[in-house]
């Protein structure tokens, strides 16, 4: 394996030996490249201000093309540029000193004010514009979810969305792209990345296989996939992690596809990656996904460490269970295969063995007359985390009574937890009110939710009872308006 | 001046002219990443990085404080404790002497500061501080302002303002009711967290760049910590990452620090607080509670009212004085209240000394006059609008506020009336009430608020501005002045104020860095007066050079005064026309002075603190906003669907820097009335200190529909700058208008007559508690007192 880090900053190469496996590219920018336009809001991914793009080739129908992704550099770590562009806001300006589109539309819709959270306002258009630009309010909005303004209330960097694909197209400069595309895939041969930084270890293999060897070696390292959440043990927590194996360059577990009427989601899919399929098959759990974090969480995050990491307040767990997911671990050469609900044992304790990882988690699609719907409860609608959520999957037999009912919540227990006695009383009864009720009734049987700062444990306990009122009206009331964002697919 | 002259001046037209939309001065630097803040600032390589260690309890004495690992720690240059500063150990803004650099003997909140590092990198500072051995004897904390107030702590005096006999016309109003509120805080959230960097000077003096609004004070508690005289401090802002209110006071502590450490060091020192430490360490706005005992006749027109305000003042007085005061002084609102008593407690907490926060006090007053207005419209089963226009302030008799200024402006009832039009608002109230007989879950609300807000410092003595201004022989100006920028476009206006007075084009025009060595003894910008008091002393400077100009014009070339024209970057002098830069360089070879100050101090203002009465304020600033929103009944989520605003900027000096103010103080407003919690643990710790557990409004929280339009018939009959109006503050209450659209949603599942009684923040869970109020009003049989 290589013992360098290469990529591009901007036009220029960089190849990096001696470095921290834990900067995050931050900090690199700020400190090391004297780029400070990117900056510090938050040092958690959730304001935006050190928004970067990373561009990658892709395969698109004409060939090779370039992706572009906004991603927060706060919490990203440098080795994972490897084969990659990385743009900053000093990047946009072209040779002759002129404005991208982007800026210029920024500077005359009044888009800045105080100007800090600007520059990742700026990047998250970029990657935006590199996708053709949208007109449409959600899609603007879900591109800006994770840029927080406090200054001018987000109407003028609207208008400067809807306006940045209006001017003329920013004149050529800097590296072609079809010269950046053949560096990258120049770069992307061999079998991976291994560096050694005063006892500390960064490994980024390409195989599964190689995964797996090198776990079962060093079984103390952490696995890293996004790093929306092992990004804040260094940022926040101050931890300097000894091992860390990242799993975004195996190409295997980067696999989305349906076999055999299951949904097969690799440990290393991206949740933007996935939307449009779990869109596709489950557009209940889509919505939740496109509230999950922001577009730069949803970037990097994968839908596998939100298992993985066994958190009670992960948001795809539930949606997850409630549709009867079966989770594969590996280990070295073995697979083992479990119900995802028995993954989750207790609060920090996961069924996994030393050197075991998430490879896979499997989704049976739907039978088409399940009643599924998911509901996220938050302070914020955009890039929050659940005070509670519930998904809801029931099938009624002929007759109108429940056959199955599998209801999964979050936030509500020490784990990811099935509401087994809520469960119990709806099987076999009539899909009525009087039935959703009793069984509402029994939830304080099921969850004994704890208060802190989202919100009280009565809360919690009320809406969980209220959201199961909710998902029978929308399965019984046609036309009925239910939520305040998203689609209900009502009757 | 003649018809010619006249004619001239119209024609001539500059860029940056005075009443134009121009784009911030720093726009093209904000999108390229090229504009400057100081954690940007390239820094020598041995400058050191500080971090304070934090205090772990709310309120005990300190029995040990045991620094000596952590002075020997590698890369350690410096550790400070209270007893390490050179100086007094107190950066309280208003002469309390209640609020150390770092804590000595006792701690008052948890995550007060102890003690200071300094080390060769952050990560070094932060291990060794990890090496301190402390240890507390706990006292009792006072964590709410309902401990404070059994416990009878304050910071300050109780205050009291009395206007007629409320006692008595509540004794004789038809109606009567008591009633309590609950408002939160809110964290500033600016995106910069708060930063020094302090640079050594010869002879131990030292040049401090600081994200600050208030310099001046800065540089003053910097040279009270080192015990040097003012002069040996300089302090810097070129411009801040936002402010908000929350670099009022809140700077110095950081900068002393710094300071200190530069000094006693010899290397500069850069104290950034990361954002974790900003929220813990930094004040807040005051959460306030009321109670309220209010008299009013068959038309919901208050007679009599008394009111008791408590603040939550955290540990020290910090601007709590002022800002209580500011409650006091906007309890009415837009509203006549004839009889009134206002008790305003001042309590203390041991949680974070609140500070100043865009608005000052005068939205928690606003907020509980308007929650009166609303009970009392549910208990007549009134419009909620024609409570409100029933006690608007009217003429002769019904003009004069309870600390007795006249309101001599009163543009609220033309104001409502033109919103009421455009925003048609009775024919959406009736087509939500239709709405809300058959959506089972989703209820709408409608509600229109005004806001009344009063514009000058109420501590009168702060109402003066000071500016610089300098004219080089190529034409070129060097404009300086003690208003900081944080983003509301202060720089941008003053430069648009001074191309007009020359009639230059505002590119010609170097706007630079806040610096206390150019303009001293500067108030803070806040209470929305930066460009008000700023801009007329920009103005001074530059008439006072004009003047000059024309009078060596006159001379020179034999003319009348009335022939020296200034118009579109050229002079016409006589029959003869010159370039500016012509004429300033020939005024530079004639031995003319090229440089000038000036000065502002704003008139007729006079107040008496003893009896709460006089003229605390120039004028006021008014708006009216209606905003509609969805709730849902099962969840208690809200979502704020259109707002119509019409807001009075008087002559607008740059009509697309006013509305960025309107719109985003709004949204601000609309977080601080929602989404936006502190929550505080039993034991006074913090648990919403970081983006992820606090929560501002995100880009998809705006309404969908946003109507703004500024008031057409604004111009200010004071003598303010091109009659304009302050605009940094009033937007902000513009919000309360989301609050009562939420409640009355709310209260479409309630018996008629019920009370909502909404706190605020609305959140999800506050919301769905008072829907469950409200359905349980349908069965109890709830009778309105």
């Amino acid at each position: 394996m290589r013992s360098s880090v290469r990529f591009l900053l901007g036009d220029e190469q960089r190849e990096l030996t001696d470095i921290d496996p834990t900067m995050t590219v931050l900090r690199y920018l700020r400190e090391f490249e004297g780029r400070v336009g990117s900056k510090e809001g938050c040092a958690e991914g959730d304001c935006g201000a050190c928004t970067v793009v990373l561009a990658e080739v892709g395969h698109g129908a004409g060939g090779d093309a370039l992706t572009y992704r906004a991603v927060n550099a706060c919490i990203q770590f440098l080795p994972t540029l490897d084969g990659k562009q990385l743009l900053t806001v000093e990047d946009l300006k072209s040779a002759d000193g002129a404005l991208h589109p982007v800026q210029q539309s920024m500077v005359d819709n009044h888009g800045s004010q105080c100007g800090f959270c600007t520059p990742g306002f700026v990047m998250s258009l970029h990657a935006l514009y590199q996708q053709g630009g949208s007109q449409d309010r959600l899609e603007i909005d879900n591109a800006l979810a994770g840029n927080l303004c406090r200054c001018t209330g987000y109407g003028p960097i609207v208008a400067a969305a809807r306006a940045m694909t209006e001017y003329d197209a920013p004149a050529p400069g800097g590296l072609p792209e079809a010269e950046v595309i053949a560096q990258l895939k120049d770069w992307q041969v061999g079998d991976g990345v291994s560096l050694d930084w005063q006892g500390r270890k960064y490994f980024a293999p390409r195989t599964t296989e190689a995964l797996a060897a090198i776990y079962k070696h060093h079984t103390e390292a952490n696995i890293l996939a996004g790093g929306t959440d092992i990004g804040l043990w260094v940022t926040k927590q101050h931890r300097r992690l000894q091992t860390v194996i990242y799993i975004g360059e195996v190409e295997d577990l980067n696999n989305l596809e349906v076999v055999d009427g299951v949904l097969r989601i690799g440990a290393g899919v991206t949740y933007e990656k996935a939307i449009t399929t779990i869109n596709e098959h489950f557009p209940e759990f889509g919505e939740i996904m496109r509230r999950i974090g922001s577009r730069q969480i949803r970037n990097v995050g994968t839908i596998g460490g939100n298992v993985a990491n066994g958190s009670p307040i992960g948001d795809s767990p539930p949606a997850l269970i409630a549709l009867g997911a079966r989770l594969v671990l590996r280990c070295g050469p073995d697979s083992r295969e479990m119900a995802l609900e028995d993954f989750f044992v207790d609060y920090g304790n996961q069924d996994r063995q030393p050197g075991e990882f998430v490879e896979r988690i499997d989704v049976p699609l739907a039978a088409s007359d399940q009643m599924f719907r998911c509901y996220k409860i938050s302070k914020r609608f955009d890039q929050d985390i659940s005070a509670a959520l519930g998904a809801f999957a029931v099938t009624l037999n002929d007759d109108g009574n429940v056959a199955d009912a599998r209801i999964c919540f979050g936030g509500m227990a020490a784990t990811p937890k099935r509401a087994a006695a809520t469960e119990a009383a709806l099987l076999g009864k009539p899909w009525t009110e009087a039935t959703v009720l009793a069984a509402a009734g029994q939830m304080t049987n099921d969850y004994t939710p704890l208060t802190d700062m989202r919100a009280s444990a009565d809360y919690r306990m009320k809406v969980a009872q209220n959201l199961l009122t909710k998902f029978w009206l929308e399965t019984t009331e046609e036309s009925l308006e239910s939520r305040l964002v998203g689609v209900a697919v009502n009757g | 001046m003649d018809d010619v002259v006249a004619t001239e001046m119209k024609q001539a037209d500059i860029r940056g002219r005075v009443g134009k939309s121009h784009i911030h001065d720093s726009a093209a630097k904000h999108v390229a990443g090229e504009a400057t803040y100081i954690d940007d600032i390239p820094v020598p390589q041995n400058c050191l990085h500080m971090i304070a260690a934090m205090s772990q309890r709310a309120h005990a004495k300190i029995k040990k404080l045991d620094v000596s690992k952590v002075r020997t720690a590698p890369g350690v240059a410096l550790v400070l404790t209270a007893n390490d500063l050179p100086g007094v150990n107190d950066i309280s803004p208003t002469g309390t002497k209640d609020e150390p650099v770092l804590a000595e003997g006792k701690v008052h909140f948890h995550g007060q500061p102890i003690f200071a590092v300094a080390a060769d990198t952050i990560d070094l500072a932060r291990a060794a501080a990890k090496l301190a051995e402390v240890e507390y004897e706990d006292l009792e904390p006072l964590v709410t302002v309902e401990a404070a107030l059994a416990a009878d702590e304050k910071v300050l005096p109780t205050e009291v303002l009395t206007c007629g006999d409320p006692a008595a016309g509540l004794e004789v109003a038809p109606h009567r009711r008591q009633g309590k509120v609950r408002l939160g805080g809110q964290e500033h959230f600016y995106l910069e967290g708060h930063v020094s960097l302090a640079v050594p000077q010869e002879d131990g003096d030292v040049l401090v760049h600081c994200s600050t609004q208030h310099p001046s004070e800065v540089q003053h508690n910097v040279a009270h910590v080192l015990g040097r005289p003012n002069n040996a401090v300089t302090v810097e802002v070129r411009r801040m990452g936002g402010g908000f209110g929350g670099k009022e006071t809140q700077g110095a502590q950081w900068a002393a620090l710094a300071a200190v450490t530069a000094v006693t060091t010899g290397r500069p020192a850069k104290f950034c607080l990361d954002r974790d430490d900003d929220m813990i360490m930094t004040g807040k706005r005051h959460d306030f509670i009321a109670d309220y005992d209010v008299g009013y006749d068959d038309d919901g027109r208050i007679l009599a009212l008394d009111v008791m305000l408590a603040a939550r003042c955290g540990f020290s007085a910090d601007l709590s004085g002022a800002i209580a005061d500011r409650a006091m002084f906007h309890i009415d609102n837009g509203y006549y209240l004839s009889d009134l008593k206002v008790t305003s407690h001042r309590s203390r907490t041991n949680t974070v000394s609140n500070c100043a926060f865009r608005g000052f006090g005068g939205p928690q007053g606003m907020v509980v006059i308007e929650r009166i207005i609303d009970d009392i419209a549910s208990v007549l089963q009134k419009e909620p609008l024609d409570v409100r226009k029933a006690n608007l302030y009217g003429g002769e008799g019904r003009n004069v506020t309870p600390y007795q200024m006249t309101v001599e402006d009163n543009e609220l009832p033309e104001m409502i009336a033109m919103l009421e039009q455009t925003s048609d608002y009775a024919a959406r109230k009736k087509e939500i009430a239709d709405y809300n007989a058959t959506s089972r879950i989703i209820k709408r609300g409608i509600a229109m608020t005004p806001v009344k807000f009063g514009i000058s410092f109420t501590t009168t003595f702060l109402n003066q501005a000071g500016a610089l201004i300098h004219l080089y022989t190529d034409g070129s100006v060097h404009l300086n002045h003690g208003g900081t920028e944080m983003g509301q476009g202060l720089f941008l206006k003053v430069a648009q104020v001074v191309a007009q007075e020359f009639s230059i084009d505002i590119d010609n025009i170097k706007i630079s860095a806040t610096n206390t060595g150019k303009v001293p003894n500067t108030s803070a910008t806040a209470a929305s007066s930066g460009t008000d008091m700023n801009g007329m002393a920009a103005q001074a400077a530059a008439r006072t050079l004009k003047q000059r100009l024309i009078a060596f014009a006159t001379e020179h070339y034999d003319v009348a005064e009335s022939d020296v024209v200034f118009s579109a970057n050229k002079v016409r002098v006589g029959e003869q026309s010159f370039s500016f830069a012509e004429l300033v360089n020939q005024a530079y070879l004639n031995r003319i002075q090229l440089s000038a100050t000036g000065f502002y101090k704003t008139p007729k203002i006079h107040y008496d603190r003893e009896t709460f009465s006089g003229r605390p304020f120039l004028y006021f600033a008014y708006g009216v906003a209606v905003s509609e929103v969805k709730i849902d009944t099962l969840t208690g989520e809200t979502r704020t669907t259109r707002v119509d605003i019409l807001h009075d900027v008087g002559s607008s000096l740059n009509p697309a820097i006013d509305e960025g103010q309107i719109e985003g103080g709004f949204i601000q407003g609309m977080g601080w009335l929602t989404s936006e919690e502190l929550v505080y643990a039993d034991d006074g710790r913090l648990l919403t200190h970081a983006p992820s557990t606090y929560k501002i409004p995100a880009c998809a929280d705006r309404p969908e529909e946003f109507n703004l339009k500024l008031w057409p018939k604004g111009r200010n009959r004071e003598e303010t700058i091109h009659r304009s109006k302050a605009v940094g503050e009033p937007p902000l209450m513009l919000a309360i208008s989301v609050h009562h659209a939420i409640a009355e949603a709310v209260g479409c599942v309630g018996a008629p007559g019920h009370i909502v009684a909404l706190d605020a923040p609305a959140t999800p869970e506050c919301v769905l508690d008072a829907v469950d109020r409200a359905r349980a009003s349908m069965t109890s049989g709830e009778k309105p007192s």
